[in-house]
């Protein structure tokens, strides 16, 4: 049988992090979309560390992980106010009409 | 025990952010006070900056935080447009009734985040600076919560610089991984072969870094958050965040990849000269002031990175410098701008100003010099700027960085001397209301000064920059 290498780790890391930056890119129907993509690029980051970090046998990776969470969560919550707000004056959160500032 | 007086200036401006949200939270109606204490605690924070700045290069904590010539003073420069942002803009909130508690509170915040990414001298630290530098600005782009237009800026300012900082991460996590330490001075021993992982890193953490200080290819943002946040806070982000991101950009090459060079060079040089030409070309059509500013400091941007793309001390020294002018001249613009007040009312469309000589001469004089300064005109001191970086370009024979820069320099007068004929030629228009604060006339007399008399002793700055040396 085969066994699951550093590299089947960073493969996998890898496809999460494309799927979140196309995610961003391509989505033209609702900005929460675009938070659940910011929240991949994260999670592939620290499927990244964390598995370097068992690899290389150095704590820090594991650490370095333990942080981006505390802040992914900091941040979802400012982007999620910050959407709250946006709604009240706007009465939509489609990404298509977001286009009041251009030029 | 480590030697915490060291960072002294970053301890007491978190127990100043800590204590005044609980003053302002139990005292009612305490917002003016609030940020009264807020720009009085960072005068304080220079003065302490300005104590440290005799002694010599120290790391901390294990290496991981970095105290040296580079750190404090970009800190000093840093703090001292703190002040000047807060002394400025303190009647525009106000008036704007934007005035509550959480601004000045967020602004020190942020400013704690860019001490940080400042002085960090490893990946989780600069990680943790980046976040509370952005997490602040978030909310602040969006502070005019009924206003469209601020929340609007303020979203899309968090979704691009969200991922920015998940590109930066991933560049972040695959150095740790081929490097095997978050340390910088660590990964600059580790990394003497070559790896594509390194590279792949490298090249991440630009881009991210490069969206911070909206330079071109990862500009898209800044235009629209200008335009959209209040412009007390646009201030800020014209002037603060580059700083910090610009010492983060000198820390990062020159330390860990400084062996890379031969990879990021090209890059930086590319960045450089894409900035510099679309700062040019887009600032023409604008008719909004704020938009422009956000062009032409994108423009700037790329003078200030071409003198990093040397790869030489003397190329860091110039783009130092070509901040610290930088800085000066767009204080002085914003105090105009903020100067252009009528009924309540701030106006911020280039046709405004149209006729402004007939009725404020002093003002109208004021834009001129800063206009002529910022499209580099000599003897004023934005020539000098983009003269010391010009002179580091040629010296590492860069000429096709130097030709670009000087071409776009001339393109770029275009929509600086148009303003100026507006402001000289055109129907008078509005006559403005001159009852402005004392802090925002300071400012302005004080940078337009200091625009008009850099010629007489311009070694004054240069001495002091030529003492950093990073590499």
């Amino acid at each position: 049988m085969f066994s699951i290498g550093l590299g089947h780790y960073l493969t996998l890391a890898a496809i999460i992090f494309t799927i979140g930056v196309v995610g961003i890119f391509l989505n033209r129907k609702n900005i929460i979309v675009i938070l659940m993509s910011i929240e991949l690029i994260l999670l592939a980051v620290n499927i990244n560390l964390v598995s370097f970090s068992i690899f290389i046998n150095d704590i820090s990776g594991q650490i370095f992980s333990l942080f981006i969470l505390t802040v992914a969560a900091a941040e979802a919550a400012i982007g999620l106010a910050i959407i709250v707000v946006y709604y009240r004056n706007s009465g939509t959160i489609r990404v298509e009409e977001i286009d009041k500032l251009k030029g | 025990m480590e030697n915490l007086e060291l960072i002294v200036p970053e301890i007491f401006i978190s127990i100043a952010i800590m204590f005044l949200l609980i003053l302002g939270v139990f005292k009612k109606n305490s917002s003016i006070l609030v940020y009264n204490l807020a720009t009085i605690s960072l005068i304080l924070l220079l003065a302490l900056i300005y104590n440290l700045s005799s002694i010599s290069d120290t790391s901390l904590f294990n290496e991981s935080y970095k105290i040296d010539k580079l750190s404090n003073f970009m800190k000093f420069l840093m703090i001292i447009s703190g002040i000047f942002v807060m002394l400025t803009s303190s009647k525009y909130l106000q008036i704007n009734k934007l005035n509550k508690i959480e601004y000045p509170v967020l602004v020190l915040s942020s400013i704690l985040g860019m001490m940080v990414m400042i002085s960090s001298n490893d990946l989780i630290v600069f990680y943790m600076g980046l976040e509370l530098q952005s997490l602040s600005l978030y909310v602040l782009a969006s502070f005019n919560r009924e206003n469209l237009l601020s929340t609007e800026s303020g979203l899309k300012y968090f979704v691009l610089s969200a991922l920015s900082s998940g590109l930066l991460l991933y560049g972040c996590s695959l150095i740790y991984g081929f490097s095997e330490t978050t340390n910088f001075n660590i990964i600059l021993d580790n990394s003497n072969e070559i790896q594509y992982g390194l590279i792949f890193g490298v090249v991440f953490i630009i881009v991210g870094l490069a969206f911070k200080i909206s330079a071109v290819p990862f500009h898209m943002w800044a235009p629209d958050v200008y335009q959209g946040s209040p412009t007390s806070v646009t201030i800020l982000f014209a002037i603060l965040p580059k700083i910090a991101a610009l010492t983060v950009f000198i820390r990062f090459l020159y330390v860990p990849f400084i062996n890379m060079i031969d990879q990021w060079q090209l890059i930086i040089v590319f960045l450089s000269i894409a900035s510099m030409i679309f700062g040019a070309v887009a600032a023409i059509g604008q008719t909004n002031l704020k938009r422009l500013v956000a062009y032409s400091s994108i423009g700037h941007m790329g003078y200030a990175l071409a003198g990093l793309a040397t790869g030489t001390n003397q190329g860091i020294q110039s783009s130092i410098t070509y901040m610290s002018i930088y800085l000066v001249m767009n204080l002085a613009f914003f105090s105009c701008l903020f100067m252009l007040r009528k009924n309540d009312d701030y106006y911020e469309k280039i046709e405004d100003l149209s006729g402004l000589s007939k009725n404020h001469p002093l003002l109208a004089f004021s834009f001129l010099i800063i206009l002529f300064s910022l499209a580099g005109i000599p003897p004023l001191a934005g020539f000098f700027a983009k003269f010391y970086v010009f002179m580091s370009v040629i010296e590492e024979s860069m000429y096709f960085l130097a030709v670009v820069g000087l071409l776009s320099t001339v393109i770029a007068a275009f929509y600086y001397l148009r303003i100026i004929k507006i402001i000289y030629f055109d129907p008078e228009k509005h006559k403005y209301e001159t009852n402005h604060s004392v802090g925002l006339k300071i400012t302005l007399i004080l940078s337009t000064l200091f625009i008009i008399v850099y010629f007489i002793y311009p070694s004054g700055l240069t001495e002091i920059v030529s003492k950093i040396n990073v590499i």
